[in-house]
């Protein structure tokens, strides 16, 4: 194995990049104190935890999972009811309550989990959307939801011009917490194990992972941050409805977020979700006709498919590192960070032409 | 009681219509169009702006709109579908014909607005009295409908020297190829086919409930559980599972409450695939070499 | 000689084909066993009942006399069962380097070293050197996507050892290798064999199973046809029909052509 002296230099570049990331991300709500641009800010780093969250399960296992809405429906009434039946005070202490909605989403997730991944492909798709709807009626029909009425949240009285702060760094929390299971799973047995099945798991199996354990691993593990996003995400609405706390198009943002950065890798669905969900809240801002929106994101997410299929990150490094290789004719140094899954050389214009393979 | 069950075998046959759509797309092109659910609705609102603006008959309409919804489904297969690559075939059609979904959703909000509508004409409000039973002509209509089509595209599948090559398409696409079926333009034809009949189940739906452009995503819903508790691909199945379940909805609707219908429908779908989970008439394959 | 493996009246029928029709089979301990047969004959849908990919409901296969017939793949393998394909399945988007880490058997309990870093530093070691053994060491850092048919062969044989197994069932290993390789492969086999590792070894080049095989068992139509050593198989009249009536059968007259020569009923037919 040859190390190319640039790798090192490029790991350190990286740790800088991380380093300087973060503190951007610290400061941002220092720095941007319009109460507009932050209440953007936490809805976009409440994605970028749930796309790194389903890519976990979704992009390094290859099971496409259209029902991740039900751990984010759930970590938020799971919030949202503790907070009303005990009523409970607004303040920080109910923060408290995150971890726990997302570990109430990861007690949903094991039955789930269980019956799901029995069956593979288009079957668990669909059995992944059923589920999703069977929550979505259980939050309409049950008492304890209050169905259709939704649950008021307890508001607390803070400044409004500082109000948005706290939801900010405990969304960043959940954030650098999903980023940091995805880069150690990436790393793990389990996460190879996850790969090996999404390449081919009836070999990887006759190879002794224990494919079973494994998914449900994954599965449960995802489901983590996810609920605790919309624990998150409750608190700082004030209010939960049945069609919003469990909602179709959380599915869809989120595919389209790790799909658009890159899935399978660890920085796409965090590039994925700040670009699309933070221009997704300006449009909400913008144009308040939801349908022209519609119509927007259904053509965005087209596009994305036909001419980005691979993602961002994936198109981008390959065309840096075939850039480097070219200048330098050294053989391409391969992260795992931003590189996927090695293989299909596509040539950057044939992606952007949608002539990939 | 045993009314439910009738009027459940009665809706059951508009949606085997519709499902049946479905499965013949995924047979052959081994995608699944989450889309069909928003088609049915597309083709509701035809019916509604024929039989409104123009006073066109809802069963004349058809006429027109079916090879309307036909252009629809080949023009979206051609110009999207077909331009998907083979890598990750499963999860990016689903996405496509997802996000294909969603822009309609919009249009027909931009157009139509989230009101919702119905549609009307004399054989809907009223009905037969045989034995006792309540049936409106609607529901008999409709069935008719749906039978024959379902009839049709059974000539058409055992009949015709394209329904030979669906076959082939349906047994083993690569297979197809070898022998000279020319599966891209089966495949074109098949999806045609598979959205057009959504115009005359989109027709029957519109005129027994009230809609609007959200429908579709409890329409796709029940219809994906049809097509998966049939076993995908298999047209037989979809039939079956499509009346069964509309059977036990329409049942549950009745001895217990029609909130917890569709509950039922989904709670049926995960108890079958726990424990068959190629579903009730489906079958296992993938061959190891 | 004790047996390792045995197979008895195992059956398999997919639609109205029977694969596997009362199949018998035995596999002594230690040695290097051939099974041969025509196109069809069963071989590779043996070799999948054996190791559970398919299920079967009549029919019983042990080893080291307990059943082990409908295990999981899983199962099968931590009991030391290793196999390759025909059509090789590597994990086309991972590494080489990472196709063998997949394959590695630890001590511990899944549970425990799930959420370890992958692949230690004697299991790379490891990795290395059965990549080297099979000669394809310099290929590590490739996507296995990228090797040729011959080399993911080689690949699929060294990523089976990475678990150490005793036994190895090996479906066509010498297919789409180099010719001049072949030798080398079946110097490799031999080498393992005196470790101890009994091999089951399916194959069409007749040069190959001759030379390599201590016992061959012959298959037809789903069943056991002969069993012996080398040189009696060679001789048995009824492998020479089985042949000609197989390709006959599978309308592929050209392969004949091989069985012209009586004692080498095929020569190098894939
Ligand atoms: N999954 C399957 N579905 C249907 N038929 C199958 C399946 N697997 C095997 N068969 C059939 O069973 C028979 C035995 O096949 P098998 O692959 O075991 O033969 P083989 O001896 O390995 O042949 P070859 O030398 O060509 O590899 C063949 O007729 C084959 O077509
Ligand atoms: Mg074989």
């Amino acid at each position: 194995m040859r190390r190319v002296p640039s790798v090192v230099g490029g790991r350190n570049l990286k740790a800088g990049g991380l380093a300087a990331a973060m503190a951007v991300l610290i400061v941002f709500p220092l720095v941007f104190t319009n109460p507009t641009v932050t209440s953007i800010a936490v809805f976009t780093l409440l994605f970028m935890a749930s796309a790194t969250a389903w890519n976990v399960f979704s992009g390094y296992t290859g099971y496409v999972s259209l029902g991740h809405a039900t751990f984010f429906g759930t970590g938020a009434y799971l919030f949202a009811i503790v907070a009303m039946r005990f009523n409970l005070s607004a303040g920080s202490s109910l923060f408290a309550l995150v971890p726990v909605a997302g570990v109430a989403a990861m007690v949903v997730a094991v039955p789930f989990g269980l019956v799901a991944l029995r069956t593979r492909r288009h079957t668990f798709v669909v059995i992944t959307i059923a589920v999703f709807f069977i929550f979505q009626m259980l939050a309409f029909n049950l008492g304890i939801t209050q169905g259709s009425s939704g649950i008021q949240v307890p508001t607390p009285n803070w400044s409004p011009w500082t109000f948005n702060n706290p939801f900010y760094y405990v969304s960043l929390g959940i954030v650098v917490f999903a980023t940091a299971v995805s880069y150690f799973l990436r790393r793990s047995v389990l996460g190879l194990q996850l790969l090996a099945i999404r390449e081919d798991e009836d070999r990887a199996r006759g190879l002794g992972v224990p494919a079973g354990k494994a998914k449900l691993t994954a599965f449960v593990l995802s489901a983590l941050p996810v609920g605790m996003a919309g624990a998150v995400y409750a608190y700082f609405l004030g209010q939960i409805f049945p069609q919003f706390a469990f909602s179709p198009l959380f599915d869809l943002s989120v595919v389209l977020m790790a799909l658009f950065g890159g899935i399978g890798t660890i920085a796409g669905p965090l590039l994925g979700a700040l670009l699309l969900e933070s221009l997704q809240q300006y449009f909400t801002f913008q144009f308040s006709n939801g349908d022209l929106y519609l119509v927007i994101y259904g053509g965005l997410f087209l596009a994305v498919l036909l001419l980005l299929p691979r993602g961002v990150i994936p198109t981008v490094t390959d065309y840096l590192s075939r850039r480097r290789a070219r200048r330098s004719s050294a053989p391409a140094a391969r992260d795992s960070l931003t590189q996927p899954i090695g293989e299909p050389r596509t040539s950057p214009i044939a992606i952007v032409t949608g002539k990939a393979p | 009681m045993i009314q439910a069950v009738v009027d459940g075998v009665l809706t059951g046959g508009v949606y085997a219509l519709m499902a049946a759509g479905l499965t013949l797309i995924f047979g052959v092109m081994d995608i699944i169009n989450v889309a069909q659910g928003i088609f049915v609705v597309l083709g509701a609102y035809l019916s509604y702006v024929l039989s409104v603006h123009l006073g066109i008959d809802l069963f004349v309409g058809l006429l027109i709109t079916m090879p309307a919804m036909f252009v629809v489904g080949v023009v979206v297969q051609w110009v999207f579908i077909s331009r998907l690559g083979e890598r990750e075939r499963t999860a990016m059609s689903i996405l496509a014909t997802y996000a294909i979904a969603i822009m309609i959703e919009g249009i027909l909000g931009l157009v139509f607005s989230d009101n919702y509508v119905e549609l009307n004409a004399w054989y809907v409000t009223r009905s037969y009295h045989v034995f006792g039973f309540y049936l409106p002509y609607i529901y008999v209509f409709g069935f008719v409908l749906a039978a024959v089509l379902l009839g049709a595209i059974y000539l058409m599948l055992y009949k015709t020297r394209f329904g030979a090559s669906v076959r082939a398409s349906l047994q083993d696409r690569s297979a197809a190829r070898l022998v000279g079926v020319n599966v891209d333009r089966v495949a074109t034809i098949t999806f045609g086919i598979g959205v057009a009949v959504t115009a005359a189940g989109g027709m029957v739906y519109g005129a027994t409930n009230s809609f609007n452009p959200n429908t579709g995503y409890d329409l796709i819903s029940r219809l994906l559980t049809i097509v998966i508790l049939g076993g995908l691909g298999s047209i037989g199945g979809a039939l079956g599972a499509a009346v069964c379940m509309l059977v036990l909805e329409d049942v549950v609707a009745v001895v217990w409450s029609p909130v917890w219908a569709p509950f039922v429908f989904f709670a049926a779908l995960v108890v079958v695939l726990s424990v068959r989970p190629t579903g009730l008439f489906g079958r296992s394959s993938a061959r190891a070499q | 000689m004790t047996v390792i493996l045995e197979a008895r009246g195992v059956s398999k029928r997919f639609g109205g084909i029977h694969a596997l029709d009362g199949c018998d089979i035995e596999v002594a301990q230690g040695t290097i066993s051939g099974l041969i047969g025509p196109n069809g004959s069963g071989k590779t849908t043996l070799f999948n009942v054996i190791t559970g990919y398919e299920r079967v409901r009549e029919g019983e296969i042990r080893l080291d006399g307990r059943a082990i017939t409908n295990m999981t793949p899983e199962a099968v393998f931590r009991l030391g069962i290793g196999r390759t394909f025909q059509l090789t399945r590597v994990f086309g988007r991972l590494s080489v380097m990472d196709n063998m880490l997949v394959a590695s058997q630890h001590d511990a309990s899944w549970a425990r070293r799930a959420f370890r870093k992958a692949g230690s530093h004697g299991e790379r070691a490891k990795a290395l050197e059965l990549l080297e053994f099979v000669d394809i060491a310099r290929l590590a850092n490739e996507p296995a996507a990228t090797l040729s048919y011959g080399q993911r062969k080689l690949l699929e044989f060294a990523y089976v050892l990475m678990a150490d197994p005793e036994f190895l069932l090996l479906d066509e290993p010498a297919g789409g290798i180099n010719p001049s390789l072949i030798n080398t492969l079946a110097e490799r086999i031999r080498a393992l064999n005196k470790e101890g590792r009994t091999f089951l070894v399916v194959e069409h080049n007749m040069e190959f199973v001759m030379g390599l095989c201590h016992n061959v068992t012959v298959m037809h139509h789903g069943r056991t046809l002969v069993s012996g050593d080398p040189e009696t198989v060679r001789r048995d009249p009824r492998v020479l029909d089985a042949y000609l009536g197989g390709v006959g059968e599978d309308e592929e007259a050209d392969g004949a052509d091989g069985a012209g020569a009586p004692g080498a009923p095929v020569s190098d037919e894939s």
